[in-house]
C-alpha cells in the first residue's frame, strides 16, 4: 500500500536569521521562518524577490551569507546538497535525459543504497500514475507527464522536507489545476513537508495550508490564504493577491470601533482592529468583490460607504462576473466586480454611478499605497515569463 | 543538442520525403568528387596491393594479379609494427583524453562566468595550428634531446642516468602523439560541456550523489558525444601516424609504426604492394574498432 510505504512524517524547517549576498546585490535581507512538519507552505512573490534563492538555501545549492538552517531540529546549514534529507522538484524537471525514467526515479534511492530500489521507484511511478512509461526517455514524454516524473524522483525518497521550484509554471492552464489538485492529494497522502515556491497568487491560494508573500529579499506577511486575502497588511500583498481598490488620505475622526479618512473629499471608513495604522496619512482599501453598483444615490447609513457620483470608463464581460472601472472625482479609478447572477444593476459605459461597501469589509494598510501601478493587472494566470514575452511582442507590434 | 545523441531514432517522425531530379542534380559534383578521389584511388590501392613481382623486371615493377600472399607475408613481418601502431594510438588516445577532459571542463564550465577567460583559453588550445605541425615536433625533438638542458639538467641531478635518450624511446613518441592531437581532443570535448546544462548536476547532488558519483553518472554520460568525437579524432590519425615515430623526429628504430612502414615500402624499397597491403590493414583494422567502440558507447548517431 503506498500509504504505508510513505507514512514517515516529513521533518519541520527552520531558517534563523538567513541573509544571502551575491556579488552586487542582496537576494534575502533577513529571512527567520519556522515551517512545521507536515504541512504545505508556499512561498508566494513576483521573480526576482528571493523565493528561489531561500529554496536553493534550503536544498543546499547555495550557501547562506549569513544565519543558520535547521531540519527537524538538526543544524545542517554547513552540509552539502546530498548530505540533506531534502529533495527538489525543480523548475526545469532536470531530468536526467540518458536514463529511463525508471532509472531517474531510482537514481536517489540507488545512491543510498537502498535495497529493491527498482520495485520502489515503480510503486512511486504508480502513485503518479505514469507506471505504463516508466521505460521510455524523459524527453518522450509530455510536460504534463514529466512534471509528474519528477515528482515521483523527489518523493520516492521520502525526503523529511520536499521543495518544490514553480514546478507546475510550464504546464497549460487546465493542466496546471489539475496538477495543482493531485500535488495537493499527494502531500496529504504521504505527510510530508512541502515547500512550495511560487509566483502564481492562485496556486498558493488553492494549495498551500500556509502562504507567506515576499517582496524584495524579505517576507511582507505570512498566514492562511484566506486570512491574507481577507486582511492584507502592506499595499503589496493587497494587489499581490488578487486585487484591491487603495485609497490614501488623513485620518479625520476616530471612534473606539472605526476611524474614518477622508480620501480625496470622501468620507470613508474602517473598522479600527482590521487597520494597522490609526492615525496620520494612511491607505485603506477593498477587494473589488465586496463593492457594489447603485444606478442612483443610495441612503447614508452608518454602516456603509460610498463614493459618488461616477462614471463608468471601461466595461469587461467575463462570463462569472463583469468587472467595472469606475472614476470617480478626487480618488481616481475604482474597480468593482459584479457577479452575473442576474439580480442588481447593470451600467453601461458612460453612466453616473455610485459605489458602496460595508464598512466591514474595508482594510487598513500599515504603508502607502505606491501612486501608479494601483490597478496593475496581475490576475493573469499565465506565467511571468509569458506576460514578459507577449508585453515585449506588444511593444515590438507598437513601434 | 547533445541529447539528441541518446534520442532512440525510433520515436523519430519520418521527415516527408521528396524525389527530385533536381537535388540529384545538386549532388552530382559531390558525388563526382567521390568517385575521382575516393573510390578510384581506393580501388587502385586495393588492386596494388594484390600485385605480384615481374618476374624478368627491375625492382619495384609489379603486375596485376590476385596475390593474396601479399597480405600474410606484411603481416608475419610486421605484425609487431601493426600492434605498436594501435598500442601507441591507444594510450596516447588516453592520456590526451586525461589531460583535455580537465581542461575543457574548465573552459567550457567553470570559465562560463568570465567569457574573456573561455575567449583566451580556447585561443591558447588552437593556437599551435598556427605553426606546422611538423616544426612543432621538430622543436619538441631539440627540447627532448640528448644535449638540451631539460635532458643534462635531469642528467646532473641524476635523475635520469648519463647514457639515458628520451629521443627514439616509445615515451617519446607516445608524448608526441599525445602533444599533437590534444587541441583535437579538447575542442569537441569543449563543444559538449560548454552546452552542458548544470541543472543535471544539481539534481544529481540534490538525490544523494556525491560530487564524485555526479561525475561519473551524470557529468561523464551527458559529455559522451564529445568523449567519443574526442577520442576518434585523436585514435584514427595516430594509429597512422608516420610523423613523430619518425627517425627524423621523436623516434627511433624500435618505435617505428604502420605509417612509417609503409612510408618505407612505398619511397625506399618501392615494395609497393606490401605498402599496399598494410594500407588496407590499417584502414580495415581502424574501421573494424571504431564500429565496436560506437556501438558499445550508444552514441551512434555521430557516424
Amino acid at each position: 500500500m503506498a500509504v504505508r510505504e510513505f507514512a514517515e512524517r516529513g521533518a519541520d524547517l527552520q531558517l534563523v536569521g538567513i541573509q544571502k549576498r551575491f556579488p552586487g546585490f542582496t537576494a534575502i535581507e533577513s529571512l527567520d521562518l519556522t515551517i512545521p512538519a507536515g504541512s504545505f507552505f508556499a512561498l508566494l512573490g513576483p521573480s526576482g524577490c528571493g523565493k528561489t534563492t531561500t529554496l536553493r538555501l534550503v536544498a543546499g545549492l547555495e550557501e547562506p551569507t549569513e544565519g543558520r538552517i535547521l531540519i527537524g531540529g538538526a543544524d545542517v546549514t554547513a552540509t552539502k546538497a546530498h548530505q540533506r534529507p531534502v529533495n527538489t522538484v525543480f523548475q526545469s524537471y532536470a531530468l536526467f535525459p540518458h536514463m529511463t525514467v525508471i532509472e531517474n526515479v531510482a537514481f536517489g534511492l540507488r545512491r543510498r543504497r537502498i535495497g529493491d530500489a527498482t520495485s520502489r521507484a515503480h510503486e512511486a511511478l504508480k502513485l503518479v500514475e505514469l507506471d505504463h512509461l516508466a521505460q521510455r526517455r524523459p524527453q518522450q514524454l509530455s510536460g504534463g507527464q514529466q512534471q509528474r516524473v519528477a515528482l515521483a524522483r523527489a518523493i520516492v525518497n521520502r525526503p523529511a522536507l520536499l521543495l518544490l521550484d514553480e514546478p507546475l509554471g510550464a504546464l497549460d492552464l487546465k493542466l496546471r489545476r489539475q496538477m495543482q489538485l493531485e500535488l495537493k492529494g499527494i502531500q496529504e497522502e504521504v505527510g510530508l513537508t512541502f515547500l512550495h515556491v511560487t509566483h502564481d497568487q492562485e496556486e498558493a491560494m488553492t494549495m498551500a495550508d500556509t502562504v507567506a508573500v515576499m517582496n524584495r529579499g524579505a517576507i511582507e506577511q505570512m498566514g492562511a490564504p484566506a486570512e491574507l486575502y481577507d486582511l492584507p497588511r502592506t499595499a503589496f500583498v493587497a494587489n499581490f493577491l488578487g486585487q484591491s481598490n487603495l485609497l490614501t488620505g488623513e485620518v479625520v475622526g476616530t471612534t473606539p470601533t472605526s476611524i474614518a479618512i477622508d480620501a480625496g473629499g470622501h468620507r470613508v471608513v474602517v473598522p479600527v482592529d482590521r487597520a494597522q495604522v490609526h492615525r496620520g496619512r494612511i491607505t485603506v482599501g477593498v477587494r473589488p468583490e465586496k463593492v457594489s453598483l447603485h444606478r442612483e444615490a443610495p441612503a447614508e447609513a452608518s454602516d456603509r460607504n460610498v463614493l459618488g457620483p461616477g462614471r463608468v470608463i471601461d466595461v469587461s464581460f467575463s462570463g462569472v462576473s463583469t468587472q467595472y472601472l469606475v472614476e470617480v472625482a478626487g480618488i481616481g479609478t475604482l474597480l468593482v466586480f459584479a457577479q452575473n447572477i442576474g439580480i442588481g444593476p447593470v451600467a453601461a459605459l458612460g453612466d453616473e454611478v455610485w459605489i458602496g461597501w460595508s464598512v466591514e469589509h474595508g482594510f487598513g494598510l500599515a504603508d502607502l499605497a505606491p501612486d501608479e501601478g494601483r490597478f496593475a493587472a496581475d490576475d493573469s494566470t499565465s506565467s511571468l515569463a509569458v506576460q514578459a514575452r507577449e508585453e515585449l511582442v506588444a511593444e515590438l507590434g507598437e513601434s | 543538442m547533445a541529447f539528441a545523441a541518446f534520442a532512440t531514432t525510433e520515436a523519430q517522425p519520418q521527415a516527408p520525403r521528396r524525389r527530385s531530379r533536381i537535388a540529384l542534380f545538386l549532388l552530382l559534383p559531390g558525388i563526382a568528387y567521390l568517385i575521382l578521389f575516393f573510390l578510384a584511388p581506393l580501388v587502385s590501392l586495393l588492386l596494388t596491393s594484390l600485385q605480384q613481382p615481374n618476374e624478368f623486371g627491375d625492382i619495384g615493377v609489379y603486375d596485376y594479379g590476385f596475390n593474396w600472399q601479399n597480405y600474410v607475408d606484411v603481416v608475419s613481418v610486421y605484425w609487431e609494427h601493426i600492434v605498436r601502431s594501435f598500442g601507441y594510438a591507444l594510450v596516447a588516445t588516453v592520456l590526451a583524453l586525461a589531460f583535455s577532459y580537465p581542461l575543457a571542463y574548465f573552459i567550457g564550465v567553470t570559465a562560463r562566468r568570465w567569457p574573456l577567460l573561455q575567449g583566451l583559453m580556447l585561443v591558447l588550445v588552437i593556437a599551435p595550428f598556427f605553426i606546422s605541425f611538423l616544426l612543432r615536433t621538430l622543436a619538441w625533438k631539440q627540447i627532448l634531446s640528448d644535449e638540451s638542458f631539460i635532458i643534462t639538467s635531469l642528467k646532473a641531478l641524476s635523475l635520469l642516468a648519463p647514457d639515458a635518450h628520451f629521443t627514439g624511446t616509445p615515451f617519446a613518441v607516445i608524448f608526441g602523439l599525445t602533444y599533437n592531437f590534444i587541441p583535437f581532443m579538447t575542442l569537441p570535448l569543449y563543444t559538449t560541456l560548454e552546452r552542458l546544462d548544470l541543472r543535471y548536476l544539481e539534481a544529481g547532488s540534490d538525490l544523494y550523489a556525491s560530487p564524485f558519483t555526479v561525475f561519473r553518472k551524470v557529468t561523464v554520460p551527458l559529455s559522451m558525444p564529445g568523449i567519443v568525437a574526442g577520442t576518434l579524432l585523436t585514435f584514427i590519425p595516430a594509429a597512422g601516424d608516420y610523423i613523430n615515430a619518425s627517425r627524423d623526429f621523436l623516434g627511433g628504430p624500435d618505435t617505428q609504426m604502420m605509417g612509417n612502414v609503409i612510408e618505407a615500402n612505398f619511397l625506399v624499397t618501392l615494395n609497393y604492394p606490401a605498402a599496399a597491403a598494410l594500407s588496407i590493414i590499417l584502414m580495415a583494422a581502424i574501421l573494424v574498432i571504431v564500429g565496436v567502440y560506437v556501438k558499445r558507447s550508444g552514441t551512434e548517431d555521430l557516424l
